[in-house]
């Protein structure tokens, strides 16, 4: 038996008869679910509970409260709550709530976690106003409650009338929201598993004012800040006279170890700052890539490093072993690179300060320009913008707090703007990382020990001790080692696993072909052991691992191809979705090129097709593009790169063809930001292995010379 | 600083700037079209593009003093309401995944088709090529760029 805590056994043995759901919950207790709980938007509007109002004339505004980064979330939370209702999709109108995580709980974009946290409590909104709805057309019409039926923002009666949403929300919103409320059974769903598109897409596409960067006040003023040019150097002294006499310059300023240009357009500050003579002197040490290549090793052979899961006995493993198999892997450094850079705009007025820009942690950004003003949290407002990109950079709050830290100094209402080279030397990287395995195979190719050893910079834990095949091989060592460098480091979409998922895939490849095994049978086998006979903590369901795998091997034919199409296969979970690719090469004029990638993917429910589709083609594209293409390296604690003429980000011409699958299981829904991008560097990797017989160690590829076309 | 005057969407706008300023900064601080993006300042990445004169121009790097007689469109002057086909086929395609760069995208596949109506994969590539998605949307981008060459034959 497995010993793992499925969220969907649970909900299996709390579903009613009927098919429907029936939850006793406590939600009424939030304060999402008060009644009156919003100001009313429009001035006849109605609110019903925190997510949603609706107004006499029919208009269903619903409320989305995470932070749109360009997954999808605005339409995919108001479908989920829409779904419920009964509403009618054209008569939706949806807006961003602002900031209040004591309704919202989590509003955050990160860790693809959105739909898991949200998928109960929206469901619940769109459900009791449902109900609420049926009960003020029940009582109106003197009928009972079990004759009537919500459809598409009508109530129906058995009898043929009907009451519009808009004609009962008045009355309905006096009604007490009920206790106990029936869910939607999923093979009633009409709204989730649609193409629905994106609820912005006008607005972003006739050019509306919609990001961070495009925030505007009457009165504000612009900043550009120069940061140290490299870690582990600080700000020794200015001299601003020859900056402050130029165009629109209103002042130079410094702070916390930067020096801000404030004047009266963007260009003008941009301009101004290349006049400001700055010193700095050296802090900390100055890290070269040479000195991480080194400490890297230091590190693997370190005699003390952090254990994180030790199943059996490994050494024993690998002495008795038939065959073992040892693999170096390196990641580097990689800049986040939204196409939105940095920005953020604050007005300090004294007892208060109003902010609003592009970020993925509004509540942790609230928090700590409170702590630093010496303010209450909620004597800081922030507006949540449209974020063009983010992938992790803007999980970090520092440009938020020094945009505040700016109009405090300066008391007037500013945006700051990043220039791409502030945003590509300015840190929050992906750590560099490299990784050490060591696999035995006895002699019919089956693994008897695994071990992996993490080096990284600044990334804590780089292992994730219970990931496949943990669980499913009988003695494993995980542990890590990390360094502390003055070279600032953060999440970057799918953390550490956007690499690590590469290295154990690429070396799981390595340890099928040294034991004569089919990549795909290999990990079959070990998912068998896994659910038959788990060893120690299993945290993946070994028959969704299997179903995402048949899928892919289906979907692209594996070992079926003809001749000259070569194969790489991976497979991942990770932020709770499943996904398997594969890659297909080909060899033309000598040179590997990537014709495709399948993508078999299980998050559950697809809330919205189109959008979760969307998520997959980019996950892929974005893994390929920095397996391939993305460096940046260190000179003295300097970035050597700081745009896109010397840092290549994939283009149009570069990608492969792409197929998505889902396996539609009906499970409730997991996140898709993420869980689509850690295989597929593994999968290209593996195919160019098959094409080549090069085996590839270090990312990024095109300095191993490979080409994918 | 001098006065410009610039004809864009039809409109002739004054700008009292200096005859170095990128007319992306001028359209975004001056003249409240914020539509046009700014992603690298460098010309490599394409969200800042505008039509001088009917063609694809980055307008990061495109001084205002070089474009007094000029005829620029901005994405506002595709349509407000998105009803231009372009548009119409970025939105029903769904490209979008944040959206940035997307004004940038549209203005070079409008520039490619109002001179080829009937563009081959090739030629998409060779125009597309310029701008950066860091969503990687390019395979609806290539979609949206046919469905909009067949709404304008229309």
């Amino acid at each position: 038996m497995s010993n793992i805590q499925s969220r969907r056994d649970f909900l299996k043995s709390t579903a009613a008869a009927g098919g429907g759901l029936v939850l006793g919950f406590s939600w009424l207790t939030t304060e999402a679910f008060q009644p009156k709980v919003l100001g009313n938007t429009a001035a006849d509007a109605i609110d019903f509970n925190a997510y949603l109002s609706i107004s006499p004339s029919g208009t269903v505004t619903i409320f989305s409260p995470n932070p749109e980064i360009g997954q999808g979330i605005k339409t995919a939370f108001p479908i989920i709550v829409a779904e419920e209702l009964d509403a009618d999709w054209e008569k939706v109108k949806v807006e961003q709530s602002p900031l209040d995580t004591k309704k919202f709980e989590r509003q955050l974009t990160g860790g693809s976690g959105a739909i898991r946290h949200s998928w109960e409590r929206l469901r619940k909104a769109g459900a009791t106003a449902r109900l609420m709805l049926i009960e003020a057309a029940a009582k109106q019409w003197n009928v009972a409650a079990s004759e009537c039926s919500a459809n598409k923002g009508f109530v129906v009666h058995t009898s043929g009338k009907k009451l519009s949403y808009g004609e009962l929300a008045t009355a309905a919103a006096q009604i007490a929201p009920p206790k106990d409320v029936k869910l939607k059974s999923t093979k009633d769903f009409s709204l989730i598993g649609k193409s629905i598109k994106g609820v912005d897409n006008k607005d972003i596409l006739s050019g509306k004012r919609l990001f961070g960067i495009d925030y505007k006040r009457e009165g504000m003023l612009h900043a550009m800040i120069q940061r140290p040019p490299a870690f582990g150097l600080k700000l020794k002294s200015f001299d601003a006279t020859e900056a402050k006499k130029m165009p629109g310059v209103v002042d130079v300023v410094s702070f916390a170890n930067k020096v801000a240009v404030v004047g009266k357009t963007t260009w003008e500050v941009m301009q101004a700052r290349k006049a400001v003579k700055i010193e700095w002197e050296k802090d900390k040490d100055l890290e070269s890539s040479s000195d991480h290549d080194r400490i890297f090793k230091e590190m693997l052979s370190s005699s003390t490093p952090t254990i994180h899961r030790k199943d059996g006995d490994v050494e024993a493993a690998f002495k008795n072993a038939y065959k073992v198999i040892e693999a170096e892997y390196q990641c580097p450094f990689l800049p986040h690179s939204p196409m939105e850079p940095m920005n953020f705009f604050a007005h300090y007025k004294g007892d208060s300060i109003e902010m609003a820009g592009p970020s993925q942690t509004p509540e942790a950004a609230q928090k700590q320009v409170a702590k630093m003003l010496n303010l209450a949290p909620e004597k800081v407002s922030i507006e949540l913008t449209r974020m063009g990109g983010g992938f992790g950079r803007r999980l970090n709050t520092d440009y938020a707090v020094e945009a505040a830290e700016l109009s405090s100094i300066i008391k007037a209402p500013v945006k700051v703007t990043w220039s791409r080279e502030d945003d590509m030397t300015g840190g929050i990287y992906r750590p560099a990382v490299r990784y050490r395995f060591k696999a035995s195979i006895d002699k019919a190719g089956n693994i008897t020990g695994y071990m992996l050893h993490g080096a990284s910079i600044n990334a804590g834990n780089s292992t994730r001790p219970d990931n496949f095949p943990s669980g499913a091989v009988e003695n494993v060592l995980i542990q890590s080692n990390d360094h502390k460098s003055p070279i600032t480091t953060g999440p970057w979409r799918a953390p550490i696993t956007n690499f690590l998922a590469y290295a154990e895939q690429a070396f799981l490849d390595e340890v099928a072909m040294a034991g004569g095994k089919d990549p795909i049978q290999l990990r079959l086998e070990l998912l068998d052991k896994a659910e038959q006979k788990p060893v120690g903590k299993l945290t993946y369901e070994p028959n969704r691992f299997r179903e995402v795998i048949k899928l892919a091997a289906e979907k692209a034919g594996w070992n079926k191809k003809k001749k000259g199409v070569y194969q790489g296969f991976s497979v991942y979970f990770s932020h709770a979705s499943y996904v398997a690719q594969i890659a297909e090469m080909a060899v033309v004029k000598g040179k590997p090129v990537l014709k495709k990638v399948y993508a078999a993917v299980d998050c559950g429910i697809v809330i919205n097709e189109s959008s979760a589709r969307n998520q997959i083609f980019g996950a892929v594209v974005d893994g390929l593009g920095h397996a391939m293409y993305g460096n940046i390296t260190f000179k003295e604690g300097a970035p050597q790169q700081d745009n896109f003429n010397k840092y290549r980000l994939i283009r149009y011409n570069e990608v492969p063809e792409i197929e998505a699958h889902f396996v539609y299981n009906g499970i409730e829904p997991t996140g898709l930001g993420e869980p689509a991008l850690p295989p597929t560097g593994g999968a290209i990797a593996n195919a160019i292995f098959k094409s080549t017989g090069k085996r590839l160690y270090n990312q990024p590829f095109v300095e191993q010379g490979a080409t994918v076309g | 600083m001098a006065l410009f005057n610039l004809k864009i969407n039809g409109k002739t706008y004054k700008a009292d700037v200096d005859g170095n300023t990128p007319l992306l900064w001028v359209l975004r601080d001056h003249l409240d079209l914020v539509g046009t993006k700014y992603g690298c300042g460098i010309a490599m990445c394409g969200a800042c593009t505008v039509h001088v004169n009917g063609e694809a121009t980055r307008s990061c790097v495109m001084p205002v003093s070089a474009l007094e007689n000029a005829t620029i469109t901005t994405v506002e002057g595709l349509s407000e309401t998105a009803s231009h086909p372009v548009q119409q086929a970025w939105d029903e395609t769904d490209v979008p995944q944040c959206g940035y760069c997307q004004a940038g995208q549209m203005m070079t596949a409008a520039a490619l088709l109002s001179k080829n109506s009937n563009p081959s994969d090739k030629d998409i590539e060779e125009a597309m090529v310029g701008n950066i998605c860091r969503c990687g949307t390019y395979h609806r981008i290539h979609d949206a760029v046919k469905l909009a060459a067949s709404k304008m034959k229309k």
